[in-house]
């Protein structure tokens, strides 16, 4: 059977490959846009295209502005195909999905992984508890399905996307029982150190800072630089204990959001066994690309927060960036400055990011946690699992696989694999590129047998 | 197991809702939110139970990450109750640990 071709497959249907869409077919390239998700949009922008008005109001401005980018989308001509699962990808360019119950083949001249990213693991006491989620998993509910939290509900953690959360649950009418928020008082100190960038990124800056102080507004309480953070409960979430100002206190709640960033969903990019680096400003792996985005020298070139955190506007543009440049390498020309234009914007917007990467940095006993803690939640296998292994050899991640199954659960490794790294680095007293991450292979996500059928 | 509701959706005029079946109950819920939200707004809070120790499990991700939503659909096991939509007429059930993970293992060559 002859396989279908085309010049671009886009992975993933966020900013970053919305917009990589629409400017590659604006040049005149066949593109396909593959995204597992139902509905165009990514995090970001969910169900962007069919929110109610009173959800649009309490998400904001910001969210709403996706609009644009979803029309020009739809526009474009891309060959959207919603609800298709890339479980497979080579580095010439041979896509495998999984799309209504049946597993496909398609290949291009040129693929962009723009698959986004995920919120950072948060291991502490009790975190793998019904009743504790990610703050940015009660946002995809708030987003997808209007669903608000129904009882007392903590928010806890750091970063722009918890704010972001406490202030649209204030607009939607959501008590908030605290905001325990782990940044400490040292790292604003810190932070200045890289206000050179902040100061050309100011908008965005204060439209964060905004948001903190509506929240404490509010009159919700607000818990600043606390720390050691511990979920309270045996079956269930019943609250959450946290060291603030040199005492010890609880809040009971029966839902308690964490959140400490985001991070690169890096799976397709380490299952081509592409190289990657430490980012030791993000805490987390990055592709190692060129400029644009490309993989070494495949045909595959990664875009938006999948190639490190970037923010959504700043995905969009370098989404546009790679499609220039995907277009110039199968021999096609590019309108003269537009990638100056887009080169300027891309400088705009990461401006910020050394300065909300220092600023919002997670606590190291939040990545790094105590022995009792669960790090692999698949095969429970916890911290302290980790450090008897390496007492007994384990170098790395795929060592530790053999020892006790650690990441060879059904999430392969996503939800454990940044603390496996560091809590082996640590205990090893190694950098984290020499302890490495584990080796992933295809399937990148489970296909159900009728697939093949 | 809880029966505590974690999270609730405000009834909108003119939603269309579709019939769920979950361990032998039956939820209204609206059309096209995913199964794990639909479970998560009637008060399920624990979906699986953990391999190893048998431990209560919920959703954590809603984003295809965790694997921690997993339930059995339809008669299929091991599904994300987070990334499949709800569809009128669905039978779910909750996903107990080991012996159907090993079955989502091979029917998904999900082995290293
Ligand atoms: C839960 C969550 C909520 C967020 N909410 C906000 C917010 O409200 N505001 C904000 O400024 N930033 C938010 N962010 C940050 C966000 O990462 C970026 O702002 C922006 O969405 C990144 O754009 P992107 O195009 O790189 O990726 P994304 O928008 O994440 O899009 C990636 C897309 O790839 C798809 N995909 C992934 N893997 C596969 C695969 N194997 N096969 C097929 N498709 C795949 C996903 O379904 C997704 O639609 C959020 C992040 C997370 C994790
Ligand atoms: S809730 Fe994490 S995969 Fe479904």
């Amino acid at each position: 059977m002859n396989t279908e071709t085309t010049d671009l497959i886009v992975i993933g249907s966020g900013p970053a490959g919305m917009a990589a869409a629409a400017e590659a077919r604006a040049l005149g390239m066949s593109v396909c846009v593959l995204d597992e998700q139902r509905v165009i949009g990514g995090q970001i922008y969910r169900r962007i295209e069919d929110t109610p008005e009173a959800l649009r109001m309490i998400l904001g401005k910001d969210y709403a502005a996706g609009s644009a980018l979803a029309d020009e989308f739809r526009r474009s001509g891309a060959d959207y195909r919603p609800g298709a699962t890339v479980w497979n990808l080579s580095g010439d360019g041979v896509v495998d999905y999984v799309a209504d119950g049946g597993s496909r083949t398609i290949s291009a001249t040129n693929v962009l992984i723009a698959t986004g990213a995920m919120e950072r693991p948060f291991p502490i006491p009790g975190w793998t508890l019904p009743g504790v989620m990610g703050a940015g998993a009660a946002q995809i509910m708030l987003k997808g399905a209007d669903a608000r939290p129904s009882g007392p509900v903590v928010l806890a953690g750091c970063g722009p996307l918890l704010y972001l959360l406490a202030w649209q649950y204030l607009r939607a009418g959501v008590q908030l029982a605290g905001l325990v928020d782990t940044t400490p008082f040292s790292a604003y100190v810190a932070a200045l150190g890289k206000i050179q960038g902040a100061v050309r990124g100011r908008k965005d800056l204060i439209k964060g800072l905004g948001l903190v102080s509506q929240v404490r507004l509010a009159r919700v309480p607000v818990y600043s630089g606390a720390k050691s953070l511990e979920i309270l409960g045996r079956d269930m979430a019943e609250g959450i204990r946290f060291q603030h100002k040199g005492k010890s206190r609880e809040i009971a709640a029966g839902l308690v959001l964490l959140h400490q960033g985001v991070v690169p969903n890096t799976q397709l990019s380490w299952s081509l066994r592409a190289r990657h680096g430490w980012d030791a400003g993000q805490l987390c792996w990055t592709p190692v690309t060129d400029e644009v985005g490309r993989l070494g020298q495949t045909a595959v070139y990664v875009a938006g927060d999948s190639r490190g955190i970037v923010g959504a506007i700043a995905s969009g543009v370098q989404g546009r960036l790679a499609a220039l440049a995907m277009h110039e390498r199968s021999g096609g020309k590019v309108p003269p400055g537009r990638r100056a234009v887009l080169e300027r914007q891309l400088a705009r917007h990461v401006s910020l990011r050394p300065f909300l990467d220092r600023l919002y940095r997670p606590l190291d006993e939040h990545r790094i946690p105590a022995d009792d803690v669960i790090v692999c939640r698949c095969e429970e296998v916890t911290a302290g699992d980790l450090r008897s292994y390496v007492d007994l050899g384990c170098l790395g991640p795929n060592q530790a696989k053999s020892f006790g199954r650690c990441g060879m659960g059904p999430c392969q490794g996503r939800l454990c694999g940044l603390t496996v790294t560091e809590v082996i680095a640590a205990a090893r007293k190694a950098a984290p590129e020499e302890v490495g991450y584990y080796r992933i292979r295809p399937p990148i996500k489970p296909i159900h047998l009728g697939s093949f059928s | 197991m809880t029966t505590e509701t974690l999270f609730s959706i405000p009834a909108s005029a003119g939603q269309k809702m579709v019939r769920i079946e979950f361990e032998g109950e039956t939820f209204q819920v609206p059309e096209g939110i995913s199964v794990a939200a639909a479970l998560l707004s009637n008060g399920r809070g624990a979906f699986r139970t953990s391999i190893v120790g048998g431990a209560p499990r919920a959703p954590y991700c809603m984003m295809g990450i965790c694997f921690e939503c997993l339930v059995e659909i339809d008669g299929i096991p091991a599904r994300q109750g987070c990334m499949t939509p709800v569809r009128n007429g669905m039978i779910i059930r909750r996903q107990p640990g080991a012996p159907s993970l090993k079955a989502l293992a091979s029917g998904g060559r999900n082995e290293h």
